[in-house]
C-alpha cells in the first residue's frame, strides 16, 4: 500500500493546470473588458494594436486615433488598475484570515479600510485641492488602515481575551466607529460630500496610467513581503502556541504579514475606495474549490482576485450604460450569492 | 516490555555514565533534587529548579522542580488541573515561570524560537487541526526549524518525514487531509510532526486521552521504541496510572500545583497517596513482574457516593 506512495511524497502544491486556467481566465475577461464598453471596439484592430504596443513589433491596426484613445487611455489603464486593486484586496484578506486564524477577518471587518477611508477623507476635506494622486492621500489612507487593524486588535485582546470572535467583534465596533467619524467629517464639510462619497462606494473611473503606477509599487510589495510567509502562513494555522513550538516567531510574523496586508489594503483604497467583498470572497472560494495551503491560496488569490475585480468593473460600467455603477454594489451583488451557494455545497463551510 | 519499575532503573540506555546518579531510590523525598545532585557530572537533560507559575489567578505551580536524565521517561500524573500541562508549558517555552530551566544543560531563555524547537518538541493532549492541509504538509510543519524562515523545504526535509512515515507506518494517510483521520492516526500523525523536529527532548501532554486501549498501547509502545532508538528523553503527562507505571521510569505526582512525591511507581502510587489525591478508590495491585496495577474499585458501603474511600488519606 505505501509503495506507490513514496517516491510521490511531496507538499501539496499549485499544479500548473489550475495556474494556466485562472491566468486564461483572467486574461480573457480583460479581453473581454477591453472590447466592451460605451464605444465598441472590434477585436481583430485591437488585438493587433495590442501586439504593436509590444516592443519590437510594428502591426498597422488600423484603429483611428479615438479608438487608439480610448484603447490606450481609459480602458486599458482602468483594467490594469482593477486587477491590482483585485489582487492586493484579495492577498490581504487570505493574509489577515491566516494570521488571525480567522475566517470572517478581512481589510473591511478588521477596520483596516474604515481607517483608511477615515484618513483619506480628512485629507480631501483639509484640502479640497489635493488630487487623489497625490502621495499625502495613500500615506494618510495607509497610516488609517494600520491604526484601524491595531485598535481592534487591541480591543479584541482586552476584550476577549485575544480569540478570534473577540476580534471580528472589535474590528465591527471599530469599523462602525471609523465610519461615524467619516461619515460626521463628510456631512460637516459638504463642499467635497460628492466626491468624497462617490470614492466611498468604490471607483475605478478615475483611472490612468498615473494611479497604475502610484498603486503598483506598494501592492507588488506588499504581496511579494506576504508571498515570503506563505509556509509561515501555514504553520500559524496550527495556532501561535504550537507554531512557536515548530519554531516560528508568531509574534513577528504576525506583524510582518499584517503591516504588508494593510499596506495592500491602504493602497487598493486609495485608489479605488471602498470595494468590499472580494477580500473574504476570493481567497474563501479558492479554499474550498482548490486547497487551504498558502502556497495555492496566495497566488491563485492575485489571478482570481484581478480576474473578479476586472469582472465586476466590467458589469459596473456597461449594466446601466452609459451611467455606471458603483463597483462595490456589483462585488457584494455577485459575490455574495456565489459565495452562498458555495457554502452551502460544501459541508466543511467555512474554514481556513 | 518496559515496566521498569523496581527501585534500580537501569541506566539510561544511550549512556552508562547515567547509571550510578540513578542507583538511589528515593521515596518521600523530592528525588530529582538529590538527583540532581549525585548526577552533578552529567547535566541533565531537563532541569527545573523552583518553577512557580501564576496566570493570574493565584499559583498553578509552586516550587516545582525536576531534573530528567538523557534517554529516562518521566512521568507527570496529578488529577486534573494539578499543574502537569502547566509543567509541560514551562518545558516547552510557552508558559512564563519563576525559577531556573536548564535544557540539555543551557539555559534557553535566551533561545530563539529555532532553537527550542530543534531541543524540544510537545505533542499536544488537543492539536488544532488546521483543515485543508494533507497529513504530508502537516508532518512537514515539524521541520519548520530546519528550514530557512522564508524558504520551502528541502530534500532532506521530505526524507525526514518519509523516514517518520514508514516508522509510524503512515504512508497509506500521506495525501489524506489531516482532518479525515481517525483518533489513533491522528494520534501518531501529530507524534511523527514531533519527531521530525528532531528534537531530544520529548513532552507529551496526555498522548492517550483520546485512544482505546490497544490504540493506547500501541502509541505508547512505539514512543518507548523511539525512545530506545533515538535516545529520547521523554516528559509525560498521562492520567492512566496503570500506563504510568509500566512505561515511565519514573512519576511525580501533582497536586494543586505541587510535586508532593516522585520516584519510582511503586514507590509513588500506593493506593493511600492515590485515594488521598485523586479522591478516588482504587486498589494497588502488583503485576507480577515487579510493577504494579492501579485498578478503580467502586467505594463499599455507599455505593451513591463515588468519592467515598476506604483508605483514609496518607
Amino acid at each position: 500500500m505505501s509503495a506507490p506512495d513514496r517516491p510521490g511524497l511531496h507538499a501539496t502544491r499549485l499544479s500548473p493546470v489550475v495556474l494556466g486556467a485562472a491566468v486564461l481566465a483572467l486574461l480573457t475577461m480583460a479581453l473581454v473588458s477591453v472590447l466592451v464598453g460605451a464605444a465598441d471596439l472590434s477585436p481583430g484592430p485591437v488585438l493587433a494594436e495590442l501586439a504593436d504596443g509590444l516592443p519590437g513589433v510594428t502591426i498597422d491596426s488600423g484603429l483611428d486615433a479615438r479608438a487608439s484613445a480610448i484603447l490606450w487611455q481609459l480602458r486599458l489603464p482602468r483594467i490594469v488598475l482593477g486587477a491590482i486593486v483585485g489582487a492586493s484586496l484579495s492577498v490581504a484578506g487570505a493574509a489577515y484570515q491566516g494570521v488571525f486564524r480567522n475566517p470572517l477577518a478581512d481589510p473591511y471587518l478588521l477596520g483596516a479600510a474604515a481607517g483608511a477611508g477615515l484618513a483619506a477623507t480628512l485629507v480631501i476635506t483639509l484640502d479640497p485641492s489635493v488630487l487623489p494622486t497625490a502621495v499625502t492621500v495613500p500615506l494618510a489612507a495607509f497610516v488609517g488602515s494600520l491604526a484601524g487593524v491595531a485598535l481592534a486588535v487591541l480591543v479584541g485582546r482586552t476584550a476577549g481575551g485575544g480569540g478570534t470572535a473577540g476580534l471580528v467583534l472589535a474590528g465591527v465596533a471599530i469599523a462602525s466607529f471609523l465610519t461615524a467619524i467619516q461619515t460626521f467629517v463628510q456631512q460637516r464639510n459638504a463642499d467635497t460630500l460628492a466626491e468624497v462619497y462617490t470614492w466611498i462606494l468604490g471607483r475605478l473611473t478615475t483611472a490612468g496610467w498615473s494611479e497604475v503606477v502610484q498603486v503598483l509599487v506598494p501592492a507588488a510589495g506588499s504581496i511579494a513581503v506576504i508571498w515570503l510567509h506563505r509556509r509561515t502562513l501555514d504553520v500559524l494555522s496550527v495556532g501561535e502556541d504550537e507554531a512557536a513550538t515548530l519554531g516560528v516567531d508568531a509574534r513577528g510574523a504576525r506583524i510582518a504579514v499584517v503591516v504588508a496586508a494593510s499596506l495592500a489594503t491602504a493602497a487598493a483604497v486609495a485608489v479605488s475606495g471602498l470595494i468590499g467583498f472580494v477580500g473574504i470572497v476570493v481567497p474563501h472560494v479558492i479554499r474550498l474549490t482548490v486547497g487551504a495551503s498558502y502556497r495555492i491560496v496566495l497566488p491563485l488569490s492575485v489571478v482570481v482576485g484581478a480576474a473578479f475585480m476586472i469582472g465586476a468593473d466590467l458589469l459596473a460600467r456597461t449594466i446601466v450604460s452609459p451611467a455606471e455603477l458603483p463597483i462595490g454594489v456589483v462585488t457584494a451583488f455577485i459575490g455574495a450569492p456565489f459565495f452562498a451557494i458555495l457554502l452551502r455545497r460544501n459541508r466543511q463551510g467555512v474554514t481556513m | 516490555m518496559s515496566a521498569e519499575v523496581d527501585a534500580h532503573p537501569p541506566a539510561t540506555r544511550q549512556d552508562d555514565a547515567h547509571h550510578e546518579a540513578r542507583g538511589e531510590a528515593q521515596s518521600d523525598t523530592l528525588a530529582q533534587r538529590s538527583w540532581s545532585r549525585d548526577g552533578a557530572s552529567t547535566s541533565p537533560a531537563v532541569e527545573v529548579v523552583g518553577a512557580g507559575v501564576d496566570y493570574g489567578g493565584g499559583p498553578v505551580l509552586v516550587d516545582f522542580s525536576l531534573a530528567v536524565a538523557a534517554g529516562e521517561w518521566v512521568a507527570l500524573l496529578g488529577p486534573n488541573g494539578a499543574g502537569k500541562s502547566t509543567a509541560l508549558g514551562v518545558l516547552s517555552g510557552l508558559v512564563r515561570h519563576d525559577g531556573d530551566l536548564r535544557l540539555l544543560g543551557d539555559d534557553p531563555r535566551p533561545w530563539k524560537p529555532r532553537r527550542w524547537a530543534t531541543t524540544v518538541a510537545l505533542v499536544p493532549q488537543r492539536p488544532i487541526i488546521p483543515p485543508g492541509l494533507t497529513v504530508t504538509d502537516y508532518v512537514l510543519l515539524g521541520r519548520t526549524a530546519h528550514i530557512p524562515t522564508f524558504g520551502v523545504e528541502s530534500a532532506a526535509d521530505l526524507a525526514a518525514v518519509d523516514h517518520a512515515f514508514t516508522r509510524l507506518d503512515l504512508h497509506t494517510f500521506a495525501r489524506r487531509p489531516v482532518l479525515a483521520l481517525s483518533g489513533g492516526e491522528l494520534q501518531r500523525v501529530v507524534l511523527a510532526r514531533a519527531l521530525v523536529q528532531e528534537a531530544r527532548i520529548l513532552l507529551l501532554d496526555e498522548p492517550t486521552s483520546a485512544l482505546d486501549i490497544g490504540h493506547g498501547q500501541h502509541v505508547l509502545e512505539l514512543i518507548d521504541d523511539l525512545r530506545r532508538e533515538r535516545g529520547l528523553t521523554i516528559v509525560a503527562a498521562m492520567h492512566d496510572l496503570t500506563l504510568a507505571s509500566q512505561y515511565a521510569d519514573r512519576v511525580v505526582l501533582l497536586d494543586h500545583g505541587r510535586a508532593i512525591g516522585a520516584g519510582t511507581p511503586v514507590e509513588v502510587l500506593t493506593a493511600a497517596r492515590v485515594a488521598h489525591h485523586y479522591d478516588a478508590s482504587v486498589r494497588v495491585v502488583p503485576d507480577g513482574s515487579g510493577g504494579i496495577v492501579v485498578v478503580p474499585m467502586r467505594p463499599r458501603g455507599d455505593p451513591a457516593a463515588p468519592g467515598h474511600h476506604d483508605d483514609p488519606p496518607a
